[in-house]
């Protein structure tokens, strides 16, 4: 795993505050206390339980890209407050403004080009630490104009969904989003374009169902929640307490919903392997009567 | 709620009793009634006019969950001959909460799906409500394709507080059945025209609500989720509901000038519940002149318009256009 290595010795951005600064940390699921730097060379997963802590998309970003390969874009669509939303205690606006911590281009989806393994790409990693990754009209907008851009480009499209689902503060234009993101996926997908699906905890409610579940090829983070209710949600409609295990990664694969759990350490391996396969398949594929005849190949090295 | 009916349109249909027992008492007697039958007729217009003219959202949700409000296998039956109901997903078993078929409408082909709540408490555990599993979305999505491969007009009627949230649904891919459901309805080569009758309630509503055309009955309302739910999570207490149910601006006339639909279908007085029929025909011959629009434009045509109309929606500042990408 050379390009582990790699990853480790890149300098560090700043630390986003998912996690407690300090020099040791304990683990949500275990207890286990561990050593902050060891937890970082591990990918921030638990050498003792392997819970797979939640990353920010930048922490996905040096994991998964070629060093330097990364380039953002759409950061200039930013929110705005449609409905004037004000809630018990604050205004929607400010609550955005928080959440921003000083960066105005952070919202709950980071976009932008990319290689893996050479391979040029379109990815959007949510962010779960932006009011829990919502979706809504940045979020929409930024994944529409990626997948826009993949297609014009024909490029392979990655999502790596982290979101507990649609932002009510947009009421009705958070829940067009998923019509938004939809419509366009299906013009990259009927032009024969691969979109990869990365589902990480959690993933639920508006997003997964909208692009996340719609993937060529969907894989997920071990132990993540999936679903598309919230489990308290349900738990409260039937009255019931639920099965342990219900609605993770593991619950997923046996009903086939998903194609592969893949750990974080082989996440990057995963997707490289994937994107070979996609871009060496566009090259030899003889173009049929139903595709644009232009360029029948999806952008390779 | 006496005889099904809300606290706040009792005094108006207790007097339009009154008119109706004194109409009944007139056919035998003189003309003495006349005028108090005037006197009353009058009063009862300016009471409708005083409780319909500032109902607040809140008031709008419930007339949208009203239990005399028309269905949509009520509307089925005053718009469409010939209908013919299908069942089954074809995978796992059938869904009584959304119903699909086959049918007519003036004589034309036309394809129909549509949430379906009961009318008394043994129909609605037959149809949970209103509130479908996945095999109801793909029942819908396979009728959907249906209507595609015979060139026939979808229909669709919404009226669902959600899509199901139980252990079965998750089971059985809630998410995947509506994901699929909305990508596959944007790309549809038919004219889809869609009424929200009711409630629109969410994911589980816009799974069938890719339309060309998205019409919302006057009393109805379209959100991302129900008052409850909101207030329960914003102000930590479902006792907030009014409350969210402004915040959220989901009644017809809000979502008309959000500019996420197209029309607001006026109600007969009182409500589409005073008179089935007379709603029917309103949404009949919205059917007819929307039909006649859409029939002008070719399949690429429909769907390129469709699929842009939402990718056009949304809110927000800067970054517009393609700019960025060129
Ligand atoms: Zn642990």
């Amino acid at each position: 795993m050379s390009w582990l290595k790699k990853i480790i010795s890149l300098p560090r951005p700043q630390q986003r505050r998912q996690m407690p600064d300090g020099v040791w940390l304990k683990c949500p699921r275990c207890g286990e206390i561990l050593f902050r730097q060891e937890l970082e060379r591990n990918l921030w997963v638990c050498s003792r339980c392997s819970k797979h802590l939640r990353l920010s998309p930048e922490q996905y970003v040096r994991i998964l890209c070629d060093e330097g390969s990364f380039a953002t874009l759409f950061g200039g669509i930013r929110s705005s407050d449609p409905l004037r939303f004000r809630d018990a205690r604050e205004k929607y606006s400010d609550k955005v403004k928080r959440a921003q911590r000083g960066d105005p281009e952070r919202e709950g989806v980071m976009t932008g080009r990319a290689r893996i393994a050479g391979i040029p790409l379109a990815l959007a990693v949510m962010d779960f630490s932006f009011m829990g990754g919502s979706m809504g009209s940045v979020v929409g907008e930024r994944i529409a104009k990626l997948i826009q851009l993949a297609l014009q480009e024909r490029m392979a499209l990655i999502i790596i969904s982290c979101s507990g689902g649609a932002r009510m503060h947009e009421g009705i234009y958070s829940l067009m989003q998923m019509a938004k993101t939809c419509a366009q996926l299906a013009r990259f997908q009927a032009a024969r374009l691969p979109f990869i699906s990365v589902l990480t905890d959690p993933t639920t409610g508006g997003v997964s169902a909208s692009f996340a579940m719609l993937g060529d090829v969907i894989v997920a983070e071990p132990g993540a929640l999936i679903g598309f209710a919230g489990p308290r949600v349900i738990r409260e409609t039937i009255g019931q307490e639920l099965p342990s295990g219900f609605q993770r990664t593991e619950f997923l694969l046996e009903k086939g919903f998903i194609d592969q759990i893949v750990p974080r350490h082989q996440l990057r391996e995963a997707l490289a392997l994937l994107l070979k396969h996609f871009s060496d398949s566009a090259r030899c594929t003889r173009v049929s009567q139903s595709v644009p005849p232009r360029e029948p190949r999806m952008h390779g090295q | 709620m006496p005889g099904g009916w809300l606290e706040f349109e009792l005094p108006l249909v207790q007097l339009e009793q009154r008119i109706r027992d004194l109409q009944t008492l007139a056919g035998k007697q003189g003309p003495d009634v006349a005028d108090e039958l005037r006197s009353l007729e009058r009063k009862a217009d300016r009471l409708r006019r005083k409780i319909f003219s500032k109902l607040t959202p809140w008031e709008r949700v419930k007339l949208a969950r009203h239990p005399r409000r028309p269905y949509t296998l009520d509307y089925i039956q005053h718009l469409f001959t010939d209908f013919f109901e299908l069942h089954g997903d074809r995978a796992f078993g059938d869904d009584a909460a959304l119903i699909a078929g086959l049918g007519r409408f003036e004589g034309r082909p036309v394809a129909v799906v549509g949430h379906q709540k009961g009318r008394n408490t043994k129909e609605n555990l037959r149809r949970n409500f209103g509130m479908p599993h996945p095999e109801g979305y793909r029942k819908a999505l396979r009728v959907m394709k249906l209507a595609e491969k015979f060139g026939n007009p979808m229909l669709s009627f919404i009226d669902t507080p959600g899509a199901y949230p139980g252990i079965g649904a998750e089971e059985r891919g809630q998410s995947e059945a509506i994901a699929r459901s909305i990508r596959e309805m944007s790309a549809l080569k038919v004219p889809i025209l869609v009424f929200v009758t009711g409630e629109g309630g969410s994911g589980g509503a816009l799974a069938i609500g890719v339309g060309d055309r998205v019409y919302v009955l006057e009393y109805s309302f379209y959100s991302v989720i129900s008052p409850e739910g909101c207030a329960s999570i914003l102000w930590k207490t479902r006792e907030k509901a009014a409350q969210a149910a402004e915040a959220l601006k989901f009644t017809a006339p809000e979502l008309l000038k959000l500019g996420v639909i197209d029309q607001v279908l006026p109600e007969p007085p009182g409500g589409a519940h005073r008179d089935g029929a007379a709603m029917a025909r309103t949404i009949g011959e919205t059917i007819r002149g929307a039909l006649a629009e859409l029939d002008e434009l070719t399949p690429e045509q429909l769907v390129e318009r469709r699929q842009d109309r939402f990718l056009s929606m949304g809110v927000f500042d800067g970054g517009t256009s393609g700019k960025e990408i060129e």
